[in-house]
């Protein structure tokens, strides 16, 4: 097994390296826009959903990486935003009648709010906190949402429609997956340019130091906030699209098992790699899937899987240094 | 103002400085000048409060009383970036660098809030200038140069803020003594490059050897001050730190 995984990084390794450079990547993301596009014909309607269900996880594995892998902020509440952006969605759907497309910059303004209300105070302080407050913040959005007639209580918000894009009514299974390769990979290329960007160098900086940061004069509560804000927002527009999707949200879909396997998704690939957050967020979708096969044992081998990797790969699966120049 | 205003006034001015952890005092009412194109030392025993102050002028930890004047101007309330963008640099102890960064990206982290490209690569051309040796190995680890070469390092990156005022903490610290006047000689030239020097220096005879005044702290507060030639001639200085 142990010799297994270390031919696999070594075969890893090149070809990372090929598929990042010139002709390579043009090469390979010609073949993956292909793979994806031929993809919903070709595997049918089941494995369409589920791979819906993947391009979510690779959505939210994203936002969640600007938090934890650029900015190094440990987040356990992460499907706290995906809650806002769903309800934000349901409740302005159902109850104000409002149109798809106009509630989803009111999810954008909601969790950018919660953001900056949640990590306003918090990010003040050491990161240690911060895992406690965003663990704390994931239950009560959780709760509340259990708890409120506006949120449906537990049996959550049903009914909500698909929505209609020039003239386009997004419906099929086969509509929301492409709907949602577009929005996967606008996330992949906003974080690309994020990493790259001036706020990128100040994540780095802050990651690896906060203090000698701001000793350079880098505002770390504010680049810190930037961080995190960023994370909720990406979050917010998962969340709204997949309650269009479903048509019904309920709470158990936001509940901290949900916040973890997102965060798990992100460390598994390797924090602060774009290709290894989407590899991460494939893996901890499609690997249950792959394995029912093997019936009831299946989250345990996965387990084993995922200890193995880590024990192996602790700084994830994608080879090269996080969060690359 | 005018401007001879300014020039005639210190540079960096303390005024009853109070400040501490949580309920332990470090400081009790510090007073301090540091005048433009100095070498300033601040001479103590362990725990006399010299980190202490430094941190407090850079806004690391906050004063409870007293006031930190930066060009005649109140930075007391200010935020460590805040102040680091004035120019007043600090290189804290133990360095500080960045592991798992290349020099080059350490020294770059210094000139961070340098938006004008030009502006960055001539002082990275200046810092190499200073100091061949982070040149040659600017794509290397930063963590792993010798100790000579990281307090290097910290000071080319400091160098990269375009100082004013430069606050060094134990430069010397941990390093063989053939390193020790290596960065002292360092010290020398940031100097004569034109940053005014505060050095805290648990080395007393060597930093009088380069300053030109010093203060010395005892409790949290100065205890003397004077030239670094008086200091080097005070009889109890020379007992009580020189061990003479």
């Amino acid at each position: 097994m142990a010799s297994d995984a270390r031919v696999l990084a070594r075969l890893a390794g090149p070809l990372a390296g090929f598929l990042s450079r010139g002709i390579g990547r043009w090469i390979a993301l010609a073949l993956l826009f292909a793979a994806m596009a031929a993809a919903p014909f070709v595997l049918g309607e089941y494995a369409t959903v589920i791979l819906t269900n993947a391009l979510l996880y690779v959505v939210l594995a994203l936002g969640l990486n600007v938090v934890v892998g650029y900015a190094g902020l440990l987040d356990l509440g992460y499907a706290a935003f995906f809650a806002v952006g769903a309800y934000t969605v349901g409740i302005l759907t159902l109850r104000a009648g409002m149109n798809f497309w106009l509630t989803l910059p009111a999810a954008v303004a909601v969790a950018a709010v919660a953001g900056v209300v949640v990590g306003g105070p918090t990010l003040r302080l050491r990161s240690d906190y911060l895992a406690i407050v965003t663990l704390g913040f994931g239950e009560i959005v959780r709760i509340t949402a259990r708890n409120l007639p506006i949120t449906g209580m537990a049996s959550g918000l049903s009914g909500i429609r698909q929505p209609w894009l020039f003239g386009w009514h997004i419906a099929t299974p086969r509509d929301f997956y492409y709907v949602f390769c577009v929005l996967a990979t606008a996330a992949a290329i906003v974080s690309a340019r994020l990493s790259d960007s001036r706020l990128g160098r100040a994540w780095l900086y802050v990651r690896y130091d906060e203090d000698a940061a701001e000793a350079m004069g880098i505002d770390r509560v504010r680049v810190k906030l930037a961080a995190y804000v960023t994370g909720a927002i990406i979050g917010a527009i998962g969340g709204a699209f997949f309650a269009v999707n479903l048509g019904a949200i309920s709470p158990p879909s936001f509940s901290f098992s949900q916040s973890v396997s997102i965060l798990m998704a992100v460390i598994l690939g390797g924090m602060g790699k774009i290709p290894g957050v989407i590899l991460g967020a494939m893996i901890v979708v499609l690997g249950p899937e792959l394995l029912r096969s093997l019936g009831e044992f299946r989250l345990l081998v996965f387990a084993i899987g995922l200890l193995l990797i880590m024990l192996f790969r602790p700084s994830g699966l994608w080879p090269g240094r996080s969060h690359a120049k | 103002m005018p401007c001879s205003d300014l020039s005639d006034a210190p540079l960096l001015r303390l005024h009853g400085l109070v400040a501490g952890y949580g309920r332990i005092r470090a400081l009790h009412g510090v007073d301090l000048e540091v005048r433009r194109g100095q070498i300033v030392a601040l001479l103590g025993a362990n725990g006399a409060g010299k980190t202490t102050t430094l941190k407090t002028i850079s806004g690391l930890v906050r004063a409870s009383a007293g006031r930190v004047l930066f060009e005649g101007r109140d930075i007391t309330a200010l935020r460590p970036s805040d102040i680091a963008r004035l120019g007043l640099v600090h290189v804290p102890e133990g360095r500080r660098i960045l592991r798992g960064l290349s020099v080059r990206e350490n020294l770059e982290l210094g000139a961070f809030t340098v938006r004008d490209a030009g502006e960055r690569q001539r002082r990275m051309r200046h810092v190499f200038g200073l100091f061949p040796i982070l040149e040659r190995r600017q794509h290397q680890d930063g963590a792993l140069l010798s100790g000579g070469e990281q307090q290097m390092l910290a000071m080319g990156r400091a160098l990269m803020q375009g100082p004013k005022l430069l606050l060094l903490d134990e430069p010397s610290m941990g390093l063989a003594p053939k390193l020790v006047l290596e960065v002292m000689r360092i010290v020398r030239t940031l100097n004569d490059e034109g940053a005014t020097v505060l050095l805290v220096e648990q080395n007393a005879r060597l930093a009088l050897r380069l300053a030109d005044y010093g203060y010395v702290l005892e409790s949290g507060a100065v205890r003397m001050q004077g030239s670094a030639e008086t200091l080097r001639d005070d009889r109890t200085i020379i007992e009580a730190y020189l061990g003479a």
